[in-house]
């Protein structure tokens, strides 16, 4: 396949980034997208240039490291997909493709495609873990949890924290991201009594960092490669409130 | 296993409620309780709206009975006031706080799953909100058309404001009548959206429920403008009033 690529390259936060273009002459329908910026990083190491920075560890999907906005979609056109489980496959002989960082305040470019994504850690430093003393590790169904709460914490554990829901938005907004990660403890047992705190401070810290407002637009759902659903916002709506008349 | 000593209570906010209406979800509340307020009040505004169908006695006389409640009219004035500043400044507030969050945009941008109503509310509720100014000039002022606001029907022990008359005037103008039939379709698109995402903003979303609320939702704003855009569109065919 060939392919043109336009590439966002900034050196460092400080420094105004440009696009630059790179062609792609020899590039596989079965190289993953990150694997095409291998493979051209190996080239412009050879021509003696700086190699393309960006972001990527597990490489399958489960990492949430991964981040690049593919022709105007995070992590591309495929659905439910991590950019680096989407394959050139989804393009064609030819193709222009755009690639650039998530785009949010609070996501400074570091670097290229890097983008400083510590304001998510600081979201979940504010309550966004269990603290209370729950003892030695139980037997097995020694907390009785319904199947179906079971299944709706799991749907908002699966959350990689990748940001794809923030770069999605027309707000740049955080709200599935902090939604997902206050959901998957308040339908457990284990969650409930820091419940009220937590969604609280995560909430005021999600404000504190610059992230927009949700206007309901719902593009972070359909970004998701983890497909987390806006119902956990109007849970978090919800609890918000519940725990500011309480407080 | 050792019990867990009880956490600590939260501390007290000095003003209850001021962080929560401040917040970006507590403002977005505030923007949704408000917007379901005029949703209410343009829903009882065409239910009299489409008294003219009825005839000029029905009409002016719900006109005349709404005269004589001025207590009512002005509370209703005075809260529908305060639903919009507070509507005005909760989404201003909001989507100044959005735009600043993108400082840098994209070179290129896809939407994905959000509909076109659902990205312009800005543009069509400040669409809205000068036909409002335009609305409130034209027949509750009298400011545009003096002549049509002017115009009188006798009645057994007087003369009474002829609202049908004046309607029929207004929407003769195939200008103004524009402007009504433009201004509702606006807000078809305006509550299309707005509808249902203030159900999604205060808290309620289910697998089942949540997509008929979308479905009513555009139903109910397809259903509003249909009936308001009516009005000038019998005008101007000679439904009513009969041909100029």
């Amino acid at each position: 396949m060939r392919l043109t690529l336009e590439v966002w390259r900034q050196l460092d936060a400080q420094t105004a980034g440009m696009f630059e273009t790179y062609e792609v002459p020899d590039a596989s329908e079965h190289m993953s997208f990150l694997e095409l910026l291998d493979h051209l990083n190996e080239s412009l190491v050879r021509d003696g240039q700086e190699p393309i920075a960006f972001d990527s560890d597990c490489r399958e999907g489960i990492c949430g490291m991964c981040s690049l906005v593919v022709n105007g979609v995070p992590h591309g056109p495929q659905r439910a997909t991590t950019v680096c489980q989407l394959h050139m496959r989804e393009f064609n002989d030819g193709d222009r493709i755009v690639v650039e960082p998530w785009r949010a305040g609070p996501f400074p470019v570091i670097r290229d495609l890097v983008v400083d994504r510590t304001s998510f850690d600081r979201i979940i430093e504010a309550g966004g873990y269990v603290a209370v003393n729950t003892g030695g590790a139980p037997d097995a169904n020694a907390v009785p949890i319904g199947k179906d709460e079971a299944d709706i914490a799991f749907q908002a554990a699966v959350c990689i924290g990748c940001g794809a829901c923030v770069a999605a938005c027309k707000n740049a907004s955080a709200m599935l991201f902090v939604s997902a990660k206050v959901a998957q403890f308040a339908h457990l047992p284990q969650g409930q009594p820091e419940r009220k705190r937590r969604v609280r401070d995560m909430v005021g810290q999600m404000d504190r960092e610059g992230f927009g407002g949700c206007t309901n637009t719902y593009d972070c759902e359909g970004a998701c490669p983890k497909e987390i659903p806006v119902r956990f916002i109007a849970e978090m709506n919800r609890g918000f409130l519940a725990a500011k008349i309480t407080e | 296993m050792k019990a867990t000593p009880p956490l600590p209570s939260l501390p007290r906010p000095s003003v209850p409620l001021l962080s929560y209406v401040t917040s970006t979800i507590g403002r977005k509340t505030l923007v949704a309780i408000t917007g379901l307020m005029l949703f209410g009040f343009v829903i009882m505004h065409l239910a009299g709206n489409l008294l003219i169908y009825q005839g000029p006695a029905a009409l002016n006389e719900y006109a005349a009975f709404l005269k004589s409640k001025p207590a009512v009219v002005w509370a209703g004035r005075i809260g529908l006031l305060g639903a919009l500043s507070v509507h005005l400044w909760g989404t201003l507030s909001l989507a100044a706080r959005n735009r600043s969050a993108r400082p840098v945009g994209y070179r290129m941008r896809r939407t994905i799953v959000s509909t076109l109503s659902s990205r312009t509310m800005v543009l069509t509720g400040f669409t809205i909100l000068a036909f409002v100014v335009y609305h409130l000039l034209h027949f509750t002022v009298g400011v545009t058309h003096p002549d049509h606001h002017a115009l009188v029907e006798a009645t057994a022990t007087g003369t009474r404001h002829d609202v049908f008359a004046m309607v029929v005037a207004g929407f003769r103008e195939p200008v103004v009548a524009s402007i009504y039939i433009v201004a509702q379709v606006m807000l078809a698109v305006h509550l299309s959206h707005g509808v249902a995402s203030t159900v999604q903003t205060l808290g309620f979303n289910h697998p089942t429920f949540t997509p008929l609320v979308k479905r009513g939702g555009i139903t109910v704003a397809v259903l509003l403008a249909l009936g308001n855009g009516s009005i000038p569109i019998a005008v101007l065919a000679g439904w009513i009033g009969g041909n100029a």
